[in-house]
């Protein structure tokens, strides 16, 4: 069962206070949007081996939603970090370059 | 014969005697017996019956993985089939029966099985019972039905009379094992600081050590145990926990624990199990080894046991297996039970070592005590039906040839030792074949990692690998200081003592015994005695393709009964391997799950039984409800009256003077469940307008306005009626299952995609008490109870207003689901009830009826007003039902807004709302549907609509129905026919969905 | 009023530890920012304490304040003063962007007494209850058995539980099942 920190309120939260979210960074496409777009946007999913960024909400917590990385090969947990952002904070993405030479998720190297 | 004897029996209290019952025989052992050690103790070698071809069957382990020695425990609602009788202690008063025997457990007419043996081999379900099909019901399925199963499930009105409960527990360093080299382990953690939490699965510590011999520190075992335990109990950071077994190693260092707190002593107050739910740092498993049996002939004849069982029943319980036993070995532990046995007083007429050149200095030690050993011998087979007769003395190296009966009553074997990698492996620990000691042992470089990367499972002592006594201690002491350094505790030097034990010569790897035995031997020597596999069906299986060890499991069933292949896996994937020619570590083990023995459903209920089986969510007024004769609808977690039945009346009458008393004069709803998220800030209304199809920024402060949610896919899934508070607040009601779904919706919304609009939102539904007084006379009542204006006037339709009613701080909403004249009105949650009272009270001279549910439903479906769950099920967006008045125009965007414009969403073909009335007015059933011509790709008939809500009306006195149909809103009046039960259809005409009241005069009065 | 009606109407029980429905707590959550100056100001005023930081309490006397997230808190007072507490409170940060909700009968909230308190939380939280892991001055929102809580210590041998008013019932069956007298654990405690 995982562990997993809620960067909101510290707290090291296990599995069964938490709320899986899916995919992470998503661009919401809305009513000008082609279909292809927003195809894209509603069912277009990562599905990777290795490296993945998630979204998870802490439910029975704080309430707060964050961004986790994760490889889901190992279930390592490279870092937790703020829900407002579109795209990883470098210092967890130098983390997972460093365990993780190459690894590639989207258009993140 | 097995009995008691005079000395020995470290764990017994012989002044303490404790009577059972064994299939209904009163018989005594001591206190510190186990049920398998008492039985012994009362010639009752024989234990229960085999599973296919019901053998008779005796002990052949001393612990958790006995395969054999299975039976059910207590009686009527403490019943529980399948108990391990070596890891049940007694008590007084224990009652246990053996399993899977007919008539009785000495004699039983299923052994005919064993002549049908040549029919049951690998795959016998799959070769043998394929045709002719009919026989499958009337023959197969009865015979196997009848002959397989282990035990018998508890009675069906039986009800587990025991409580069990969970604990949360956090620690640095979790130790599974309380043998030596678990207590070193934890001592090394603990003194260097780490806390740590040591399991045990018996009720003693030591483990194998005291039974088999040699000094640690100069002490004997035992007294070294003693002298850890006392020291562990002195620290305050470390604990001990007894008859508690590490069930399962799971993701980031969580482990289950699986505590018995009264199994030994059930006349004790408290819950009988405890499920640890255990977050540690680092696992330690000190889980030992288990001792694999040998492939001989007739290894399964009661009185054939492992070598280190004869040896605990001796040593730990004082009971003796047999007079005589012989020993059949690979190696040289075997040789303390023989060297034990002599010192006893009891007889090893031989000791049969298949190593050409025979043991070490164990071996000298039995030949100076007399025992006459055989080196390069085998035991080609052992005689005996319910109970050993002999064996039979051949070579290894030959194929089976006799060459000297020995008379014996009991035989004790040892292929050799196999670490318990179980739990090291749950979470992805790998294992290397160590050809030496034939045994998979953990590979440290490749252990589970947990959530940081790192690992966080070491394994301690002989589950390890290390079989030598001072090795295992060095060996464990080094785990506890890498465990406590890994959990940032630096205990400098390692600490572990010195132990003495003789030196072993080496094993030699014995997978079948003479080596080239026949088939007639092969078929009798088995792998896995719970699910009767032998040898044969192993060789059978690889010759018929199977390969893979986890196809060969499945087919053979090998390692696939309870005991999960203890004692049969290492030995079945050798054979498998043999067969198919290639080497152990090729063919691989099959995954080792948790948990490690079986765990009580009890336990993993916790205390979620009874009332607190789940929460039930109660409204204010539900004492009320309770005491009135409430019929109970769950929705979601509440319960809401779904009528009020009175004495003597039925249900569906309850709900037809419940519409008829609200329509004609006034009615009471108790509307608490309904959701009430605050949503305010300057941004609300934007926000708002996202959320909700309809534009809700405009509304005007003071008033009301009925709203519909979809989401991002497009269809509808919540609805609701918005006030406008101030300029910046909106209080959002919800449909009953929604309030807590759709406040996570607003803030994912707010956290995640547009967290720069300026909103806060509250979940305010158990803050207030919510009643909706309906009916033509409600006004009536309100102005009666006084304190402030609800007139026509003051309070208009789809209005709402702060004031007092008979004293009571209220907010007044003039909105309607019923098509009445009706009032919705909210206290504080804790005046609820009062304001119930208060109304029932008053209401009196008006007939006041309180309604449930089904009334609720049956008043808007007159109405044409549609529900969440009934009209929508996810696939139906808003303008399915007609509802496009709801959808803003003026808007660029909200939540479902594109997705409605995707091709299938306005597909003119989708089904659209409409009503429906049956021509001899009888109800049309619910989901019923619409039948178009012809069929379809599979021959069903076509279809062209369903049934969404249907009721009888007692308004109207009809069935009344709304539905999606095929172009429905254009063929108003049509009549088209609907499924009704199996063959029957039943015509329908498309009307309009608004039965009752089609302008609103009632409800704007 | 004569007329508040508890969700249990002050159920008790007496095991491992004392369990008591606990009448008259007043309760108002507070969204904003709460590093807000004007926000912490007028706590202050109203409330007489400053806001805590991360999962943290603030209590003096009757009245207090616990951190339930960078933007919530949950503001305590006897509960005949909430009515007019949250208005004050609103009025107060009239203009600023803050909500201010009296949710004083949203919540039924139980108070613990005895020692063994950890225990009987532990049975049914996943959270450390050991005494380094949590103590006097934190607050801890989470799941108790299967349903949203938030505790607090306010000495060793006294907490207090807050959950849903709807599901009093369960949470005090919860509560009074971990506190069998037969049942202790002695993990905390030797």
């Amino acid at each position: 069962m995982l562990l997993i920190t809620c960067p909101y309120c510290g707290v090291e939260a296990e599995e069964t206070e938490l709320h899986a979210g899916g995919e992470a960074h998503l661009t919401r496409f809305g009513p000008d949007s082609s279909d292809a777009e927003f195809t894209s946007y509603l069912f277009h999913r990562e599905n990777p081996k290795g490296v993945h960024f998630e979204r998870w909400r802490h439910v029975n917590g704080c309430g707060k939603w964050f961004h986790a990385a994760r490889a889901t090969d190992t279930l390592e947990v490279f870092g937790t970090y703020s829900a407002q952002t579109t795209t990883p904070p470098k210092d967890i993405l130098d983390t997972i370059r460093a365990k993780r030479p190459g690894f590639r998720w989207r258009d993140l190297t | 014969m097995s009995t008691r004897v005079q000395t020995q029996g470290r764990l017994i209290n012989r002044d303490r005697p404790v009577s059972f019952k064994f299939n209904g025989a009163l018989l005594k052992g001591c206190q510190g017996d186990t049920l398998a050690s008492a039985l012994l103790a009362n010639d009752q070698m024989l234990m229960g019956r085999s599973f296919k071809y019901h053998r008779p069957r005796g002990v052949v382990a001393s612990g958790s993985e006995e395969p054999n020695a299975l039976v059910g425990l207590g009686e009527g609602n403490r019943f529980e089939p399948n108990q391990r009788a070596t890891t049940t202690e007694i008590f007084h008063g224990l009652t246990a029966t053996s399993q899977n025997h007919w008539p009785s457990l000495n004699y039983d007419v299923g052994i005919v099985n064993n002549t049908l043996s040549r029919f049951l081999s690998a795959g016998f379900y799959y070769k043998m019972f394929i045709h002719p099909r009919p026989f499958w019901k009337h023959v197969y399925e009865p015979f196997i039905r009848h002959s397989a199963g282990l035990g018998k499930a508890p009675d069906k009105d039986a009800r587990d009379a025991d409580r069990y409960e969970h604990f949360y527990a956090f620690t640095d360093v979790l130790v599974i094992g309380g043998g030596v080299a678990g207590l070193q382990s934890a001592l090394t953690a603990a003194r260097a600081g780490a806390k740590v939490l040591l399991l045990e699965q018996t009720a003693h510590l030591g483990g194998r050590a005291p039974v088999d011999g040699g000094t640690i520190d100069g002490m004997d075992p035992d007294a070294w145990v003693t002298k850890a335990r006392e020291e562990l109990d002195a620290l305050p950071n470390a604990q001990i926990r007894t008859r508690t077994m590490g069930a399962g190693v799971y993701d980031h260092g969580y482990v289950l624990g699986y505590e018995r707190l009264t199994d030994h002593a059930p006349e004790m107050a408290g819950p009988r199990h405890r499920l640890w739910r255990i977050r540690a740092a680092q696992v330690i498993t000190a889980t030992g080894a288990i001792e694999r049996p040998l492939s001989f002939a007739g290894n399964d004849i009661p009185g054939v046991m492992l070598a280190s069982a004869v040896r605990d029943y001796l040593v730990n319980f004082g009971v003796s297996p047999g007079d005589r036993t012989v020993v059949v070995t690979n190696n040289d532990d075997a040789y303390r039970t023989a060297i034990a046995l002599v010192q006893a007083g009891l007889k090893v007429p031989a000791i049969l070592d298949a190593r050409p050149e025979g043991g070490g200095a164990l071996m000298e030690e039995a030949k100076a005590l007399g025992i006459g050993v055989e080196t390069g011998a085998a035991a080609v087979k052992v005689k005996g039906a319910k109970r050993v007769h002999s064996v039979c003395r051949g070579v290894q190296a030959g194929e089976g040839e006799v060459l000297e009966e020995i008379f014996c009553d009991a035989v004790a074997m040892s292929g050799g030792w196999s670490p318990v990698v179980h739990l090291w492996s749950h979470c992805g620990g790998k294992l290397n074949w160590d050809a030496a000691q034939a045994a998979f042992r953990p590979d440290h470089t490749r252990a589970p990692t947990s959530h940081d990367g790192n690992p966080f499972v070491i394994t301690a002592g002989s589950a390890d690998g290390e079989m030598h006594l001072n090795n295992v201690l060095q060996n464990a002491a080094n785990a506890g200081k890498t465990a406590a350094q890994r959990a940032g505790f630096d205990s400098g030097d390692i600490d572990a003592p010195g132990a003495d034990a003789p030196d072993e010569a080496p094993l030699v790897p014995v997978w079948m015994m003479p080596q080239g035995a026949k088939k007639e031997l092969r078929m009798k020597a088995w792998l896995d005695y719970q699910n009767d596999v032998k040898v044969s069906d192993v060789q059978l299986a690889a010759q018929e393709g199977f390969e893979s060890v986890e196809h060969t499991k499945r087919y053979t069933t090998l390692g696939m009964a309870t005991d999960q292949g203890k004692l049969s896996n290492i030995n079945g994937l050798a054979t498998l391997a043999n067969a198919l020619g290639e080497d152990i570590p090729q063919v691989g083990t099959t995954t080792f799950r948790p948990p490690y023995t079986p765990i009580s459903m009890g336990a993993i209920a916790g205390e979620a039984r009874g009332e607190i089986f789940q929460p039930i969510r109660k409204t204010p007024m539900h004492d009320w409800h309770e005491a009135n004769g409430a019929h109970w609808e769950p929705v979601g977690h509440w319960r809401r009256p779904y009528a009020f039945p009175k004495s003597g009346e039925s249900v569906k009458d309850a709900v037809h003077r419940e519409v008829l008393a609200t329509r004609n004069s006034l009615g009471l709803l108790d509307a608490s469940t309904l959701g009430k998220i605050i949503v305010k800030g300057p941004d609300a209304g934007r926000f708002l307008d996202m959320l909700y199809t309809n534009m809700m920024s405009t509304l005007k402060v003071g008033k009301c306005r009925y709203g519909l949610m979809c989401t991002e896919n497009g269809f509808l899934t919540d609805d609701g009626v918005v006030a406008r508070i101030d300029e910046d607040t909106f209080l959002c009601h919800t449909t009953t299952g929604g309030a807590d779904r759709i406040h996570a919706h607003m803030e994912e919304w707010l956290q995640t995609e547009w967290w720069d609009f300026k909103v806060w939102t509250v979940n305010a539904t158990e803050q207030l008490a919510q009643v909706a007084v309906v009916g033509p006379n409600a006004r009536k009542l309100l102005e009666k109870l006084g304190g402030m204006d609800v007139s026509k006037e003051n309070l208009a339709f789809m209005e709402w207003k702060d004031g007092e009613l008979a004293g009571f701080p209220v907010r007044v909403y003039r909105i309607s689901f019923s098509g009445e004249l009706s009032y919705e009105i909210a206290v504080p949650a804790n005046l609820g009830r009062a304001f119930w009272d208060k109304l029932l009270e008053a209401g009196q001279e008006w007939n006041i009826t309180p309604y449930g549910t089904e009334a609720l439903h049956i008043m808007r479906a007159e109405k044409g007003f549609i529900m969440i769950g009934d009209e929508t099920d996810g696939t139906v967006i808003p303008q399915d039902l007609g509802l496009d008045w709801a959808i803003s125009k003026k808007k660029d965007d909200y939540i479902g807004k594109r997705a409605q414009a995707r091709s299938h969403m306005t597909d003119p073909r989708r089904w659209k709302l409409v009503g429906l009335e049956t021509l001899n007015g009888s109800t049309l059933m619910d989901g019923a549907y619409a039948i178009a011509a012809g069929t379809n790709e599979n021959g069903q008939r076509n279809t062209q609509g369903r049934v969404t809500s249907t009721y009888h009306s007692p308004t109207l006195g009809k069935g009344i129905a709304m539905g999606l149909v095929l172009d429905g809103p254009d063929r108003m009046g049509e009549v088209i026919e609907f499924t009704a039960g199996g063959d029957d259809t039943i015509k329908a005409k498309i009307v309009n969905a608004v039965f009752f009241d089609p302008d609103g005069e009632k409800q704007n009065v | 009023m004569s007329d508040v009606q508890l969700a249990l109407g002050g159920a008790s029980f007496d095991g491992l530890v004392q369990v008591e429905e606990l009448a008259g707590q007043g309760m108002i959550t507070l969204r904003g920012d709460l590093t807000d100056d004007a926000i912490v100001t007028a706590v202050r005023d109203v409330f007489g304490v400053t806001l805590p930081g991360i999962r943290e309490t603030a209590i003096d006397g009757a009245q207090g304040a616990l951190w339930m997230s960078p933007d919530e808190a949950l503001l305590l007072c006897p509960a005949d003063l909430a009515r007019q507490k949250t208005d004050d409170l609103s009025a107060k940060l009239q203009g600023a962007h803050a909500l201010v909700v009296n949710v004083s009968d949203a919540r039924a909230v139980f108070r613990l007494k005895g020692t063994m308190l950890r225990e009987v939380i532990a049975k049914l939280a996943p959270v450390d209850m050991s005494p380094g892991a949590f103590g006097p001055g934190m607050v801890r929102r989470t799941r108790m058995a299967q349903v949203a809580a938030a505790f607090w210590m306010d000495d060793a041998s006294t907490a207090r539980i807050v959950c849903f008013r709807s599901v009093a019932a369960y949470m005090f069956g919860l509560l009074s099942i971990s506190a069998d007298e037969a049942s202790a654990v002695n993990h905390f405690t030797r």
